[in-house]
């Protein structure tokens, strides 16, 4: 009777195990989407505060049209954007005309001190940073996730269900990568 | 970073492990000496326990009221909010509670059982003295402690250190009221001097070994603090840069004391030098964590 049961209990045993890292690898799965979507809340607050910048900056520095237009422009294109690609894209154009619109903010001294403007300057700060940590955790789940589907024995269940890899965020443009100059 | 991360991770674990074996050395000790068996740590383990964790429980509020600090809204302190919920984010954190203490020496700290319930205090001196990079780098360090259930650890050396006090205690009072010979008679034994002088050594000793052990592993998770710390930034020099200011500004935190001085960032009362007087620090001292922190 008991050498009946010990084949019973290593199969429990074992089939415990099995579920247990399935379980966890699609845990894993979903923070990481979980996370990529965060992004986007980020991207979507930064997106929701430039027309109030734009409108508190216009107030005083009514003639620097071209600046404004670019900025409108680029926002418009973020949010539009189709593929990733695109996106990263539009981006890169966005934080470009945002470094105009903070150059033309330099010539006007009034400006600077206004309390509203300064306000949503901290909270653009505030959310480039939140943008920058929410691709990083992304990228530390994303991490997390492909070291689980590539070690043993967890390597082998993901090869049974078909889990994908999942890419990293990672620059594209080279010229991002390059220190920003900020000239005056 | 990584290799930082798992030596302290390891070193603390370690020392947790010796504290344990010393506790049963001790209640081993008092078994024999009393015929109580085990009965006398189990004892020992609930009256601790029962002691440490009406305070553990409470641990955030009873912090916040000893060092006076007041509870801040995002609308009136946004920079901090922004620096610590980018940070929260890039931990995984939720939202945490932020508190200031009105005082212009710089100095921070984070309280709480879990994430749920963890603060993060700071004083106003930190927020004028520290730029952008250096806050986040110390809010960062605060966030690993709450991150990595430190009050949780330092509660249960805490509770450790009870049973140790008490299983001394005990088998002190055994020795000198004489209980233990009157078993040791009735069963024959011819051992137990060997038990006296072993359960007197220990209780002794013990209490002190504790309160090391204790503050050894508080020193260990600072360190771990720092290195975890230095990975949600992914930049050591936030941090180095912020203890090298700390450590300048000599100027002591009034509303800190003996029973609060170890949850700070650096020690806010006397700075220990000398080799003795590490030993008895709850924190390293400030150069060798800048040094970790420069080799990262």
């Amino acid at each position: 009777m008991g050498f009946a049961l010990l084949p019973i209990i290593v199969i429990v045993v074992f089939l415990i195990l099995v579920i247990g890292i399935y379980n966890s690898l699609v845990l894993l799965r979903n923070r990481c989407s979980n996370a990529w979507a965060q992004v986007d809340v980020q991207l979507r607050r930064r997106y929701d505060l430039i027309p109030n910048l734009v409108e508190t900056v216009k107030g005083y520095a009514k003639h620097e049209r071209e600046t404004f237009e670019n900025v409108t422009e680029a926002r418009s294109k973020a949010i539009n954007a189709g593929t990733v690609k695109e996106q990263g894209e539009a981006e890169n154009m966005l934080t470009g005309a945002l470094k105009s619109l903070f150059a033309v903010v330099e010539n006007y001294p009034d400006l600077k001190a206004n309390q509203n403007f300064l306000m949503l300057q901290e909270e653009l700060a505030g959310t480039e940073g939140k943008i920058a940590y929410a691709r990083q955790f992304y990228n530390d789940l994303v991490m997390k996730f492909s070291t689980k589907q590539q070690v043993f024995p967890s390597n082998i269940i993901a090869g049974m269900f078909n889990f994908k890899l999942r890419d990293y965020f990672e620059i594209e443009e080279p010229e991002a990568r390059a220190p920003v100059e900020v000239k005056f | 970073m990584y290799e930082q991360i798992a030596r302290n991770k390891w070193r603390s674990f370690f020392l947790i492990l010796f504290f344990l074996c010393l506790i049963f050395a001790l209640s081993w000790v008092f078994g024999e000496l009393t015929g109580l068996g085990p009965h006398g740590l189990v004892i020992a383990v609930i009256i601790a326990v029962a002691m440490t964790f009406g305070s553990y429980y409470a641990s955030d509020k009873i912090v916040l009221a000893i060092s006076r600090a007041k509870p801040v809204k995002k609308e009136d302190y946004p920079y901090l909010y922004n620096v610590v919920e980018g940070l929260t984010i890039a931990a995984g954190l939720p939202k945490l509670r932020c508190y200031i203490i009105d005082d212009t020496a710089p100095n921070a700290f984070a309280s709480g059982r879990n994430p749920k319930n963890s603060v993060i205090v700071v004083t106003k001196g930190l927020l004028e003295k520290l730029n952008r990079t250096e806050l986040e780098g110390v809010i960062a360090h605060e966030m690993s402690h709450i991150k990595n259930y430190d009050i949780l650890v330092q509660t249960l050396a805490v509770v450790m250190i009870g049973i140790v006090a008490l299983l001394s205690d005990w088998i002190l009072r055994t020795l000198f009221w004489g209980r233990g010979r009157r078993r040791s008679d009735s069963k024959g034994r011819g051992g137990a001097e060997i038990f006296i002088v072993v359960g007197l050594v220990l209780a002794v000793l013990s209490p002190m070994i504790a309160q090391l052990l204790r503050l050894a592993i508080s020193r260990k998770r600072e360190f771990l603090a720092d290195a975890n710390g230095a990975f949600l930034t992914r930049y050591p020099p936030g941090l180095a840069s912020a203890l090298k200011k700390l450590a300048a500004d000599r100027e002591p935190l009034e509303a800190a004391n003996k029973a609060t001085a170890h949850l700070y960032i650096v020690n806010p009362l006397k700075d220990f030098k000398g080799k003795v007087n590490k030993l008895f620090s709850t924190h390293p001292p400030v150069e060798e964590r800048i040094a970790a922190l420069e080799k990262m």
